[in-house]
C-alpha cells in the first residue's frame, strides 16, 4: 500500500505532462503542417543562411 | 513563438497558393526566392496547404511575389482570405482525443490491476481513482458524440452517436453506482476505450476532408484575382477583384482572364469563353461590346471598363441555381446512419428485453440492470463506429496518390451507386487548352522546332505556352536567340545567327494557328487544336464495362459536339445552357438512374451540384472545382474508372466490415445477455472487432488500381 501512494500519484503526474505537452503542442500550431515539417528536416541549412531569410521557420 | 508586432513600417500579410510545391527543395527554394525580393522580412512555406505566408513592406504588391515565383517556375496565385485556410474539420478534436487515450490508458493500467487480482482496500482505492481519471475525461471527450445525439435526438431521428452516446452514459452512471457502493466491476476502461477508438475513427476522417480541401483550395485559381486599374492621370494600380468597382477601368493583357464584367473602351481582342459556356472556339470582341468575366484574353491587350463587380457579375445567376440543387444532395442519409436507425432500436430493445428476462427468472432489480449494461456495453458500436470512416479514409488516400481528390467520403458512397455518367465536351472530354496539331510539328525541321521552342518560351501567350509545353515535352533543347523581342497581340521576333525569326500572328487571321518564320524561309502555319485528353476512348469503354452509361452534355456548337461525339461513338445533347443543364440530370434522377456528372465550367456548376455524384478535372472553374464531389489532378481521363471502381471496392469492403461487426456481434450478445460478460471480456472483445475491421481496410490501399 505504501509503495502505491508514491506510484500511483507519480504515474498520473507523468501522464499529465505527457497530456499537458500534446496540448501545448496543438496550440503552438506544430501540427499545422506536418508534411512541411517532415521535409524541413531535409533542407540543408548551410545554404539558407546566406540571404539571412528566415526559411528553416525559428519564425512560429 | 509570438507573432512579430506590427512595426512602424506597416508590414502586410500575404498568403500565395504554390500548387507546384511537393518536397523540400521546392520548399526552400520558394522560401530563398521570396526572401529575396526587396521589402520581404520573411516567408514561411506550409507543405500541406501548399502555400507560403509572406510578410512584407505595405509597399510591395502580390504580383511581384508571384513574379518572384515565376522566375523560378512556380505558378503562384494570391488568396484573399487569412483566416479561410485556418478552419481545419480535425483539429477540434484532437484534443477530445488526447484526453481520451490518455485517461483510457491509465484507467487500463488500474483495471488490470483489478483483474489480476487486487481486492478489499486496494481495489477500492483504483476503483476511485478509475472514476477520478474517467468522469471528467468522458465529460470533455464524449462531448463530439453528445451533442451530435442530442441534435438528432431533438428532432425525432436518430444516427450512430445515440447508441453510442447512451451506451457511454449508462455505463458510466453504473460504474459509479458501483464504486460508491464497493461493487464488484466498474466499466470505466471499457466506456474509455470505446470513445478512443470512435474519436480516432472520427479523427481519420476529419483529416481526409481537410486534406481534400486544402488541395482544392490550392486549385482556385481561374478566377482573376484582380486586375491592373487604369487611373485617370495614365498611372497603373493593381487592385483585387473585391475591390473592383463599376465605372473603374481595367487593362487585361493577353493570357489574363477577366476579373470582372464589363464594356471594351480600347483594343479588340479574341477571348476564350469555355469556361462560362463551354463554347471551344475563341470569340472576337471589339470596342464597345462586352465582355464577360472568367473569359480569357487570347490575343492583344484591352482596356475595359467595369460595369458589373465581384459578386453583381453574371456568375450571381449561376450561384442562384446551384444552390436551389444543392439541397437534394445534403437530403442523402450516409450508410453508417442508414445502419445505426436499424442497429439503435434493435440494440435498445435487446438490452430491454434482457433486464425483463433476468427479472421475471428471479434475479434482483440491481442483478438484471447490470447485464443490461453489459449488454449495451458490448454491442456498442465500436466496430460498427469505424467501419465506414477507416474504409473510406484508406481508399481515399489510395485516390489521392491517384491525382484523385475526394471532398468527403459520402461522395464515395454516392458515387459507387451511378449507372449514368454526363460529360461536358471543353475542358472534360477535352484538354480545354491549345494544342498543336501534332503532324504539322512532326514536318518541321529539328533546327525549326528549336527555335519555335526558344521563341515560344518567351512569351506567355496561351499559345505560345501550349506550343513551348508540346515542343518541350519531346525533349529537344531551345536555341539561343539575340534582341528577343514580344509585341503584344502580334508575336515574339528575335535574331538567330544574324537572321530574323519570329513566331506570329499569321496573316488572314485563321482560326488558332501561329506562324513561325525564319527569314526568308516559307512561313510554317502550326495550327491548334482542343485535343481530346489522353486515355480518353479507354477511359469510357471501361466506364461502360462497369455498367455505367456516358453520353455528352455540352454549351458547345452542335457540330463542334457531333465530331467528338462521333469519334467516341457516345450520344450527345448540344447547346443546351446551365439551367438545362440542371434539368436534363433531374431528368435523368427522376427516371431512377444514379447519375455523375463530369464538368469544369461555370456552365456546368448547376448540373454539378444537382447530380447524385460529381467530378471536376484540377483545371476546372472555381465553381467547378467546388461544386465538385471529386477533383482530378491529372490530364487522363483514366481518372474516372478509377475512381467509380475505387468507390465500389470500398463500398465492398463497408460491407464486409458491417457484416464483421454483425459476427461479432452474434457471438458477443449471448454472453452478455446470459451474464457472463465482465469487464476484461468486453475490453479484449471490443478490441479484437475493432482491430479486424481496421485490418480488413486497410487492403483498400491499392484501391484506385
Amino acid at each position: 500500500m505504501n509503495s502505491l501512494l508514491i506510484l500511483v500519484p507519480i504515474a498520473l503526474l507523468l501522464g499529465l505532462a505527457g497530456l499537458a505537452a500534446f496540448f501545448w503542442a496543438l496550440r503552438s500550431g506544430q501540427f499545422d503542417d506536418p508534411a512541411g515539417a517532415a521535409s524541413r528536416i531535409l533542407i540543408d541549412e548551410d545554404d539558407v543562411d546566406n540571404d539571412g531569410a528566415d526559411a528553416n521557420g525559428v519564425e512560429r | 513563438m509570438a507573432r512579430a508586432p506590427a512595426s512602424l513600417a506597416g508590414p502586410a500579410r500575404t498568403l500565395l497558393a504554390v500548387p507546384g510545391m511537393h518536397c523540400a527543395g521546392c520548399m526552400s527554394k520558394v522560401e530563398r526566392a521570396l526572401g529575396a525580393v526587396p521589402g520581404v522580412s520573411s516567408a514561411r512555406v506550409n507543405l500541406t496547404a501548399r502555400t507560403v505566408t509572406v510578410e512584407h513592406d505595405e509597399t510591395l504588391q502580390a504580383p511581384a511575389l508571384t513574379q518572384a515565383l515565376g522566375g523560378i517556375g512556380f505558378e503562384a496565385q494570391p488568396r484573399r482570405d487569412l483566416s479561410a485556410q485556418a478552419h481545419s474539420a480535425a483539429r477540434p478534436l484532437l484534443a477530445p482525443l488526447a484526453v481520451a487515450a490518455f485517461a483510457a490508458m491509465n484507467v487500463m493500467l488500474l483495471s488490470v490491476s483489478v483483474w489480476s487480482g487486487a481486492d478489499g482496500s486496494t481495489k477500492e482505492l483504483f476503483h476511485w481513482l478509475s472514476a477520478l481519471i474517467a468522469l471528467p475525461a468522458i465529460a470533455y471527450a464524449g462531448r463530439p458524440f453528445f451533442n451530435s445525439a442530442w441534435r438528432v435526438v431533438k428532432r425525432g431521428r436518430t444516427n450512430m452517436d445515440v447508441p453510442i452516446s447512451i451506451g457511454v452514459i449508462v455505463a458510466t452512471g453504473l460504474s459509479f453506482y458501483e464504486v460508491a457502493t464497493a461493487g464488484q466491476h466498474a466499466w470505466f476502461d471499457g466506456a474509455l476505450m470505446l470513445l478512443t477508438f470512435l474519436l480516432a475513427g472520427r479523427v481519420l476522417d476529419a483529416m481526409m476532408r481537410d486534406r481534400a480541401r486544402v488541395g482544392v483550395d490550392a486549385l482556385l485559381s481561374q478566377a482573376a484575382q484582380g486586375a491592373i486599374i487604369v487611373h485617370d492621370d495614365g498611372i497603373l494600380a493593381w487592385l483585387e477583384a473585391d475591390q473592383l468597382e463599376p465605372g473603374m477601368v481595367m487593362r487585361v493583357a493577353a493570357g489574363e482572364r477577366l476579373a470582372a464584367d464589363g464594356e471594351i473602351v480600347a483594343g479588340s481582342s479574341r477571348f476564350d469563353q469555355s469556361i462560362l459556356t463551354g463554347e471551344s472556339a475563341p470569340v472576337s470582341v471589339g470596342t464597345g461590346e462586352k465582355a464577360l468575366a472568367g473569359m480569357l484574353n487570347l490575343a492583344a491587350p484591352v482596356d475595359i471598363r467595369v460595369s458589373q463587380a465581384a459578386h453583381d457579375t453574371t456568375l450571381a445567376e449561376i450561384a442562384r441555381l446551384m444552390e436551389a440543387s444543392e439541397q437534394n444532395r445534403s437530403r442523402y442519409v450516409r450508410i453508417a446512419d442508414r445502419a445505426a436507425r436499424l442497429y439503435a432500436p434493435a440494440v435498445h430493445a435487446l438490452a430491454a428485453i434482457t433486464v425483463l428476462g433476468w427479472l421475471i427468472a428471479g434475479a434482483s432489480i440491481y442483478e438484471a440492470l447490470v447485464i443490461g449494461v453489459a449488454v449495451l456495453i458490448i454491442t456498442c458500436p465500436c466496430a460498427l463506429g469505424l467501419a465506414v470512416p477507416v474504409a473510406q479514409v484508406v481508399a481515399s488516400g489510395s485516390l489521392m496518390r491517384a491525382g484523385i481528390m475526394v471532398k468527403d467520403g459520402s461522395a464515395l458512397e454516392r458515387l459507387a451507386r451511378v449507372d449514368r455518367a454526363l460529360l461536358d465536351k471543353t475542358g472534360t472530354l477535352t484538354l480545354g487548352r491549345p494544342v498543336p496539331d501534332e503532324l504539322t510539328l512532326a514536318a518541321l525541321a529539328g533546327e525549326e522546332r528549336r527555335i519555335a521552342l526558344a521563341l515560344a518560351s518567351n512569351s506567355s501567350h496561351p499559345l505560345s505556352r501550349g506550343l513551348a509545353k508540346a515542343l518541350a515535352a519531346s525533349g529537344i533543347e531551345a536555341e539561343t536567340l539575340e534582341n528577343i523581342e514580344e509585341r503584344p497581340g502580334i508575336g515574339v521576333f528575335a535574331r538567330w545567327h544574324g537572321k530574323r525569326v519570329s513566331l506570329r500572328r499569321p496573316d488572314g487571321g485563321a482560326g488558332s494557328a501561329v506562324a513561325l518564320t525564319i527569314d526568308d524561309a516559307p512561313v510554317r502555319l502550326i495550327r491548334f487544336a482542343d485535343a481530346l485528353r489522353p486515355d480518353a476512348r479507354e477511359a469510357l469503354a471501361r466506364l461502360s464495362a462497369m455498367g455505367v452509361e456516358c453520353s455528352i452534355l455540352s454549351g458547345d456548337k452542335a457540330d463542334a459536339v457531333a465530331r467528338i461525339g462521333g469519334e467516341l461513338g457516345l450520344a450527345t445533347l448540344a447547346e443546351v445552357d446551365p439551367a438545362q443543364k440542371q434539368a436534363i440530370v433531374a431528368a435523368e434522377r427522376d427516371a431512377g438512374h444514379s447519375v455523375l456528372m463530369v464538368g469544369d465550367g461555370l456552365n456546368d456548376g448547376p448540373a454539378l451540384a444537382a447530380a447524385d455524384a460529381s467530378i471536376a478535372p484540377g483545371s476546372a472553374s472555381d465553381v467547378g472545382v467546388q461544386a465538385a464531389d471529386m477533383v482530378f489532378v491529372q490530364d487522363s481521363l483514366m481518372a474516372l474508372p478509377r475512381a467509380v471502381g475505387g468507390s465500389r471496392r470500398t463500398m465492398r469492403v463497408v460491407r464486409q466490415n458491417f457484416t464483421l461487426a454483425i459476427v461479432y456481434n452474434v457471438f458477443a450478445v449471448p454472453l452478455a445477455v446470459l451474464g457472463y460478460v465482465t469487464p476484461l471480456v468486453a475490453a479484449i472483445a471490443m478490441s479484437a472487432s475493432s482491430l479486424l475491421v481496421v485490418a480488413n481496410s486497410l487492403r483498400l490501399v491499392r484501391a484506385a488500381r
